[in-house]
C-alpha cells in the first residue's frame, strides 16, 4: 500500500491506484479530458499534468501509478503553466462556436478553459477544419470540435464491444470516424454522447432543442427493460427534452441503452389524452364521467368469473395493485401479468428474480445462459457481463440462439432439451457449473414462453439447486424483459393457463369483460367480441378492439414503484403531467371503484403503498437488493427438443412508447429495417 | 463497372505472411499487421484498397477499422494506384539545405507532373516525403526500395531517364563515395583502409 503526499496531505492508497485517483481521494481536483474511470487509460490529452518532486518535468497523473513516498503538488506555478499550455494547444484547433454548440453549458472543455486556461490565444493561423462524419440517427457530429481524447473509440471497443470506431490519418489530419461512416451498431451507442468532453458528438434528436440550464431535472427509473436503469429526465415545461443516465454502481453503472435514452419522443406521439367510448362501432371522445358510466353499464349482470385482466409490461406496482383490488371487488381474481406467456412462477420469490444481482455477475466465474439474449433484452446488463468476461475471468455458455453478445460464448446449441443432459450431469455445461466457484444460470423469458416453459423452469431450477448453490450464493438468475413483471409476480398476478386461456375464454364467450392495463403485446384479435376496457398511454395494439379507453400516465408522468429483474424496488418520480385528460393509473381505478359502488380503501398514494406493503414485504425498502427465499417451483415435464424462439425480435420496438417513437423507427431504418412493423405479439 | 478479382494471397506471400505471424505469441497475430500490409501492397502493385484491408483484418482476426487506422497512419502505405517507380523526394531540412528544391524541380521537369501525380504512361509517381533518414547523404530520393543519394539535378534526371528506358541504375551515393564515408576518400585509418576493406 503506497503512501504518498498530495499538496501536503498524506494518503495511503491501494496498489495500482493512479496519482490522479489518489488526488481524488484527498479531494484535489485534477482537470482531465481523456481519462475516464470506466475506460482504459490513454494519457493523450495531457491535461492532468501535476508536479512530482524529483521528477524533471510534470507527470501525467492519470497514467502514473501512485508510488510509495511520492510527493505531488497540484498547485505550483509550474503546474499552472503546464495546464495553461495544454489548454492553449487544445484550443488552437477548437472552434469558438460555443454559442451554437449543443454542448455549451455542460462542456468539459468550456468549464476547464474557464478554470485553467489563459483566456488568450497566441495562435493566429487558420484553424483546421474536419469533415463531419455520419454516425447514424442518434449521434450528431461536428468533428472540427474534436480534441482527440479517444473516449468514444475506447468506449466502443471496450464497453460496447463493437470496435467500429477509430482514428484515421495522423498528426493534424487525424480524424475520428466510424468504419466507413456507418451507424455505430450498438444498443449502447448513445453513451458516446455523454462521454464526449466537447461538442464533437452530441445527441441528434436533442440537437438545438434546449439549453442545459433551462431544463428541469427529475431523477427517475427507466422502464424500457427490466434492469431498472437509473435515469434523469430533463424536461422543459410539459415536454421531456431528453433522458440521461444516472450513476448506480449496482445496476447500470453510468450507461443506459439507446432505447432508454432516445425513446422520449414516443412520449409525445400517439398519446391517449382523453377517454373514449365505442358508440356504434366507432370510438368517440367522452368525459371521464361518461366513460365510467359506460364501464358500469357493461359490467351490469356480468359475474366475477366472467371478468379478467391483463397487465402490460410497463405498469407500476401501484396501478397493478389497484386493478387487482378493483377486480377483487367485482369478484374476480383473474389478473395476469405474463403477457408473453412465460411460465415464471409467482410462488417462490427466489424463482423469478436475479438472485445474484446484476453486480453479482462480476463475482461469478461461470454463466450459463438459457434462452436469453442479454444484448437485446438488457443491454446494460450485457455490458456488465462483457466487463466481467474482460476483466474478471467470467466464462459464458449459451443454450439457445447463437447471437453476437460482444464476448466469447461457448455455444451448446439451440435446443432446450440439452437441459435434461445438464441436469443429469452428462453435459459439458454441468461440469463447468460444478467446477465453478460462483456459477450462474440465467434463464430468459424466451425459454419459458413455450409450451414446455414450466418444465424448462423446473429443469433450470433443479440445475441451479444441484450446481449453483454456494455459501451466500444463489446462482439462479431469471432475466425479465418487462419492467412490470417482477412487481406483477410479487403481487401474485398469475392465473392458471395464463394469457392464452384468457384469450381463449374471451373468444369462446366465457369471459365477458377484459381489462387491459397497458397490455399491448398480446394479440387482441381474440377480444373482438368481448368488452375491452383499455387503460394505457398509447394508441397501440391494446386499443384496437377496446370499447372503453381510459387514458393513463406514462412512466415519466407518475410516481410509481417498479421491481427490477433483481427484485429491487425503485420509484419513478413524476417529471411532467400526463397529456390532456390522462390520469395516473391508480387514481383511475380508485375513481372507477367509486362509480361502481365499491370504493377502494385508499385515497392517497401513501395509503395505497401501505396496503401493498402488507402483501409485498419490503415494498417500501427502496433500492435494496433483497435476499429472496428459495424453494421448489416449475413443473416437472418433458422438454421438447428444438430451437428457442427469441423473446425480442426487434430491440427498438418492444413497447408502445418505443413503437410511437420516430427516433426508434429511424434506428431501425438505419439498420436496414429489421422488421417492417411490430406485430404486437412480441414472440 | 468491372469488379476486380477478390484479393487473396499468392502462395509465396501467404508463406511470408505466416512467417511474420509466427514471430508473435499465439493470439497476438495482430502485431503482424504492418508487414502484412506491406506484402499485400506489393502484391497489389503498390497500393492498398479497402478490400485488401478488410482481407487482412479478417486474416488477422481484427476489426477492419484497426487495420485502416494503421494503413492511414503510415505514409508508406499508398491508397491510390501509383506508377511503376515511386519517386519519393525528401524535402526535410537537411536535404532542403543541400538543394532538395533543385531535385524536386528537376523531377517535375523531367516527369512533367506535379507532386502526388503519376505520369501518363504509369511509370512514375512523384511524392515529397518527410525525412528519409539518410541526411548524411543529402539530398536523397527513394525510388521504390532503393535510395539514391548525394544527388544533383543532373544525376536525378539521368536516373529517371535510365529508369524510363528500363536500364539498371546504381543505387546509393551518386558521387563515388562509399556509403556514408567522407567525401573525397578516407581521412583516418588510412593504412587500414589501404590494406583492407574499402581499398
Amino acid at each position: 500500500m503506497p503512501t504518498l503526499t498530495i499538496d501536503g496531505t498524506e494518503v495511503t492508497v491501494e496498489p495500482g491506484t493512479t496519482v490522479l485517483q489518489a488526488c481524488e481521494e484527498v479531494g484535489v481536483e485534477v482537470p482531465r479530458f481523456c481519462y475516464h474511470e470506466r475506460l482504459s487509460i490513454a494519457g493523450n490529452c495531457r491535461m492532468c499534468l501535476v508536479d512530482m518532486e524529483k521528477a524533471p518535468k510534470p507527470i501525467a497523473s492519470c497514467a502514473m501509478p501512485a508510488g510509495d513516498g511520492m510527493v505531488i503538488h497540484t498547485n505550483t506555478e509550474r503546474v499552472k503553466k503546464a495546464r495553461e499550455g495544454v489548454m492553449e494547444f487544445l484550443l488552437i484547433n477548437h472552434p469558438l462556436d460555443c454559442p451554437i454548440c449543443d454542448q455549451g453549458g455542460e462542456c468539459d472543455l468550456q468549464d476547464q478553459a474557464m478554470a485553467f486556461g489563459r483566456g488568450k490565444n497566441r495562435f493566429d493561423e487558420n484553424k483546421r477544419a474536419v469533415d463531419d462524419k455520419e454516425m447514424g440517427p442518434l449521434i450528431s457530429t461536428t468533428m472540427t470540435r474534436c480534441i482527440h481524447c479517444m473516449r468514444c473509440v475506447r468506449f466502443s471497443e471496450e464497453v460496447a464491444g463493437v470496435p467500429d470506431m477509430g482514428a484515421l490519418y495522423r498528426g493534424e489530419n487525424m480524424q475520428i470516424t466510424t468504419y466507413l461512416e456507418k451507424t455505430l451498431d450498438s444498443e449502447m451507442s448513445g453513451n458516446v454522447v455523454d462521454l464526449c468532453p466537447v461538442g464533437a458528438l452530441t445527441s441528434k434528436p436533442y440537437a438545438f432543442t434546449a439549453r442545459s440550464w433551462e431544463l428541469k431535472h427529475t431523477e427517475s427509473i427507466d422502464v424500457m427493460d427490466a434492469v431498472g436503469s437509473n435515469i434523469r429526465v430533463d424536461t422543459r415545461g410539459a415536454a421531456v427534452m431528453r433522458i440521461l443516465p444516472r450513476l448506480h454502481e449496482d445496476i447500470n453503472e453510468e450507461w443506459i441503452s439507446d432505447k432508454t435514452r432516445y425513446v422520449f419522443d414516443g412520449l409525445k406521439a400517439r398519446r391517449l389524452d382523453t377517454p373514449y367510448v365505442r358508440k356504434s362501432k366507432k370510438l368517440t371522445a367522452a368525459s371521464w364521467g361518461d366513460a365510467f358510466k359506460a364501464v358500469k353499464s357493461k359490467l351490469k349482470g356480468v359475474k366475477g368469473d366472467q371478468i379478467a385482466a391483463i397487465v402490460g409490461d410497463q405498469a407500476d406496482m401501484e396501478s397493478m395493485a389497484a386493478l387487482k383490488d378493483l377486480l377483487a371487488s367485482l369478484g374476480s381474481t383473474r389478473i395476469e401479468c405474463r403477457q408473453d406467456g412465460s411460465a415464471a412462477d409467482a410462488s417462490v420469490r427466489g424463482g423469478y428474480i436475479m438472485n445474484g444481482g446484476i453486480a453479482g455477475v462480476e463475482d461469478a466465474d461461470y454463466l450459463l445462459i438459457v434462452g436469453a439474449n442479454p444484448r437485446l433484452e438488457a443491454p446494460t446488463l450485457n455490458t456488465r457481463i462483457r466487463k466481467a468476461v474482460r476483466h474478471f475471468g467470467l466464462k459464458v455458455g449459451n443454450i439457445g440462439n447463437a447471437e453476437d453478445l460482444t464476448y466469447r460464448v461457448d455455444e451448446f446449441g439451440d435446443d432446450a432439451s440439452i437441459l435434461t443432459a445438464v441436469l443429469s450431469g452428462d453435459h459439458e455445461a454441468a461440469q463447468k457449473l460444478k467446477a465453478a466457484q460462483n456459477p450462474i444460470i440465467m434463464v430468459g423469458q424466451a425459454a419459458l414462453s413455450g409450451d414446455d416453459g414450466a418444465a424448462i423452469l423446473k429443469a433450470t431450477r433443479d440445475i441451479a439447486d444441484k450446481y449453483c448453490m454456494r455459501e451466500n450464493w444463489n446462482g439462479f438468475n431469471m432475466l425479465h424483459n418487462a419492467a412490470a413483471r417482477v412487481g406483477g409476480l410479487d403481487l401474485g398476478l398469475t392465473t392458471e393457463g395464463g394469457v392464452d386461456s384468457i384469450l381463449d375464454d374471451a373468444e369462446a364467450g366465457k369471459t365477458k369483460v377484459v381489462f387491459l392495463l397497458g397490455a399491448d403485446e398480446v394479440n387482441t384479435a381474440a377480444l373482438k367480441d368481448t368488452t375491452v376496457v383499455y387503460i394505457g398511454t398509447h394508441g397501440d395494439e391494446g386499443v384496437k378492439h377496446a370499447d372503453i379507453i381510459l387514458p393513463a400516465a406514462a412512466y415519466t408522468e407518475k410516481f410509481g414503484t417498479y421491481a427490477n429483474t433483481e427484485g429491487r424496488f425503485q420509484r419513478t418520480i413524476k417529471a411532467t403531467f400526463a397529456p390532456g385528460e390522462a390520469r395516473e393509473d391508480w387514481t383511475i381505478f380508485r375513481a372507477l371503484s367509486d362509480v361502481l359502488g365499491n370504493t377502494l380503501p385508499y385515497d392517497t398514494l401513501d395509503q395505497l403503498r401501505a396496503r401493498i406493503e402488507k402483501d409485498v414485504p419490503g415494498f417500501n425498502d427502496l433500492d435494496v437488493l433483497p435476499a429472496a427465499e428459495w424453494g421448489d417451483f416449475g413443473k416437472k415435464g418433458d422438454i421438447s427438443s428444438g430451437g428457442i424462439a427469441p423473446a425480442i425480435e426487434n430491440f427498438y420496438h418492444t413497447n408502445p412508447i418505443a413503437r410511437a417513437s420516430q427516433i426508434m423507427a429511424d434506428c431501425i431504418d438505419a439498420r436496414g429495417g429489421l422488421v417492417e412493423e411490430a406485430t404486437g405479439t412480441n414472440g | 463497372m468491372t469488379t476486380a478479382p477478390a484479393f487473396v494471397w499468392t502462395a509465396e506471400n501467404e508463406a511470408a505472411a505466416q512467417k511474420h505471424i509466427a514471430k508473435y505469441p499465439a493470439g497476438r497475430q495482430q502485431s503482424a499487421v504492418m508487414p502484412l500490409l506491406d506484402i499485400a501492397q506489393r502484391q497489389n502493385g503498390g497500393h492498398l484498397t479497402l478490400e485488401i484491408m478488410e482481407y487482412i483484418a479478417d486474416y488477422l482476426d481484427m476489426a477492419p477499422i484497426k487495420v485502416q487506422e494503421v494503413a492511414t497512419f503510415y505514409t508508406m502505405y499508398n491508397h491510390k494506384p501509383i506508377g511503376k517507380h515511386h519517386v519519393q523526394v525528401c524535402g526535410t531540412t537537411p536535404c532542403w539545405l543541400r538543394g532538395s528544391d533543385d531535385i524536386i524541380a528537376a523531377c517535375k521537369k523531367k516527369l512533367g507532373v506535379e507532386m502526388g501525380q503519376t505520369t501518363e504512361d504509369g511509370m512514375f509517381t512523384l511524392s515529397e516525403v518527410e525525412c528519409a533518414g539518410a541526411c548524411v547523404n543529402a539530398p536523397v530520393v527513394a525510388i521504390n526500395d532503393d535510395y539514391y543519394e548525394d544527388l544533383t539535378a543532373d544525376s536525378i534526371t539521368q536516373i529517371l531517364d535510365a529508369l524510363a528506358n528500363g536500364k539498371d541504375v546504381k543505387a546509393g551515393p551518386q558521387v563515388g563515395r562509399q556509403t556514408s564515408a567522407p567525401l573525397g576518400g578516407v581521412t583516418t585509418l588510412k593504412d587500414f583502409a589501404s590494406e583492407g576493406e574499402g581499398a
